[in-house]
């Protein structure tokens, strides 16, 4: 296990800002990142730039080289395209550069614009993380697949509505004070449960948002940040990624997602740590039933026991285990090619301290993000650790 | 990208269903896959007979879509249901049906249907 410092992280505010390219988006997160650093443009020796849905939105590819060029970077710069883990991945890409010595200082991160498409249209785009043939053409979208996933874990398991919405809850109060966050205001139970159907189960408050934003970091060898006097607090200490069957009618199981629980094995493996060493989460919670699905597979619940975790208030930020205190995808938005290294930044800030919920969580050493694709057939884990 | 190429092995699928004879594929080993498959993605093997599907299959899960893409807008409500087939699961949309009264375990026998957008489709209706 080599560590891989963070030594400074950058993200816009989430939300509507529909007339902000992509590229404005990410040269905004990454300016925040060099300042956080103290780094600049030209230390950077590699770019991994997250996007999904460019080519729908934006009418824009090839977007690695100008992602760079927006972060005033010429260096080596690729796109990963990963759907909803797009920028989780990019963040691992950089993790592997860097333990693989082949580079010292790697941009990594995301942007998306989503909200200049209607809904019709971004509902569209987003199902194209969904198998082209056999979902799509039957009509399936995006929280119409969790839909899927979500039923069927209650007839497996057990759980309510009630339940999920005890999630929704949790994130909003998470996001209040969080001023990058979509969503600054809490919601109640009635608000969940009475809200227009979107896809049963989910009503629109199960749902996140359409969002537009961007995230980097900026990763460092030890070695950098040592020389350069960086003084990270905060490193990547393990990093785990699975992949699994694009169709949820060919996984093994419908009611759980293997590849997370994969991915999460290989991370707490290379950290060396398990999940009781968690102190808190940032999980993929695109939708309620998501956050329910991501910590069973973490191992922090047993299947069939996390669904009820929000509810009896173990999961909230005065639980034992709080998950999503930046407001999760749920309320802090979920600019879909940010998104993944959204978790870090706000991890990062929450275990150095600087969060505006860092003063909740002051003991926590040891963090957590779990960033998924399409309905899980991609999922990256990645362990942070204060440095001692 | 035209509409009107179609993708070998899910239009082949649908023509086979369309004339009464649908097929899945299965590997060495038991394993049952749709169309296109040269490699089982769970043994890696390549070697796949032709099989016919069982005619009666059950419903696994299903969700009631009300916000839907634009080429289902026309078409919303509908119920997407996946369901197990023999060896095979298959996605489709079960009509035929309220949809109040589907419940996981539903008994369906599987066709082809045509959206309100004139694009055919996997359609169950009710065994």
């Amino acid at each position: 296990m080599t560590r891989v410092p963070i030594a400074g992280v950058g993200m816009t505010a989430f939300g509507r800002q529909s007339e902000r390219t992509s590229r404005d988006l990410f040269a905004e997160a990454a300016s925040e990142a060099y300042d956080d650093a103290g780094l600049a443009p030209e230390d950077v020796d590699e770019v991994f730039y997250g996007n999904f849905m460019g080519e729908i939105a934006e009418r824009q590819g090839h977007s690695g080289p100008l992602a760079a060029e927006a972060a005033g970077v010429t260096a080596p710069a690729t796109r990963v395209e990963s759907a909803c883990a797009s920028s989780g991945v990019a963040v691992r890409h950089g993790v592997n550069r860097i333990r693989s010595g082949e580079a010292d200082v790697v941009l990594v991160g995301g942007a998306e614009r989503m909200t200049n498409l209607s809904t019709a249209e971004g509902t569209a785009g987003l199902a194209t993380a969904a198998d082209a043939l056999w979902e799509i053409k039957a009509g399936v979208t995006f929280p119409g697949a969790y839909s899927l996933m979500a039923n069927r874990y209650f007839h497996e398991y057990g759980g309510t509505r009630e339940d999920l919405a005890h999630i929704a809850i949790k994130n909003h109060d998470n996001a209040l004070e969080n001023d990058l966050a979509q969503f600054q205001r809490s919601i109640d139970i009635d608000d969940v449960l009475t809200a227009p159907t979107v896809c049963s189960p989910f009503g629109l408050y199960d749902c996140s948002p359409m969002s537009d934003g961007g995230s980097a970091a900026l990763l460092v060898s030890e070695a950098v940040a040592e020389d350069r006097g960086l003084g990270p607090d905060v490193a990547i200490v393990g990093s785990g990624q699975s992949s699994d069957r694009m169709a949820l009618q060919d996984r093994a199981s419908m009611a759980r997602t293997p590849a997370a629980e994969r991915a999460a094995e290989t991370a707490y493996g290379d950290a060396g740590i398990g999940p009781d060493d968690v102190d808190i989460a940032e999980v993929h919670d695109c939708f309620t039933a998501a956050e329910v699905f991501a910590i069973e597979a973490l191992g922090f619940y047993e299947a069939g026991e996390g669904i009820a975790a929000a509810r009896r208030g173990e999961t909230t930020i005065d639980g034992e285990l709080p998950i999503n205190l930046s407001g999760g995808l749920k309320a802090k938005g979920h600019p879909v090619g940010a998104t993944g290294c959204g978790q870090i930044s706000e991890l990062t800030k929450l275990l150095r301290g600087d969060h505006v919920n860092s003063p909740a969580v002051a003991d926590a050493e040891m963090g957590l993000t779990h960033n998924a694709g399409g309905t899980v057939a991609s999922c990256v884990v990645n362990v942070l650790e204060v440095m001692g | 990208m035209s509409d009107d190429v179609p993708d070998a092995g899910y239009d082949d699928f649908l023509d086979s269903l369309a004339d009464g004879e649908p097929f899945y594929l299965e590997g060495p080993e038991g394993d049952g896959w749709l169309p296109p498959r040269r490699i089982d993605p769970e043994t890696g093997l390549r070697e796949f007979t032709r099989e016919p599907l069982p005619e009666t299959g059950e419903v696994l899960t299903m969700t009631v879509t009300n916000v839907a893409g634009p080429s289902f807008a026309a078409d919303a409500p509908y119920l997407v249901a996946v369901a197990q087939f023999g060896p095979v699961r298959i996605t489709g949309q079960l009509r035929g049906m309220d949809h109040e009264d589907v419940e996981i375990g539903q008994e369906v026998t599987l066709g082809v249907g045509t959206s309100e957008a004139g694009e055919r489709l996997v359609v169950f209706e009710p065994a």
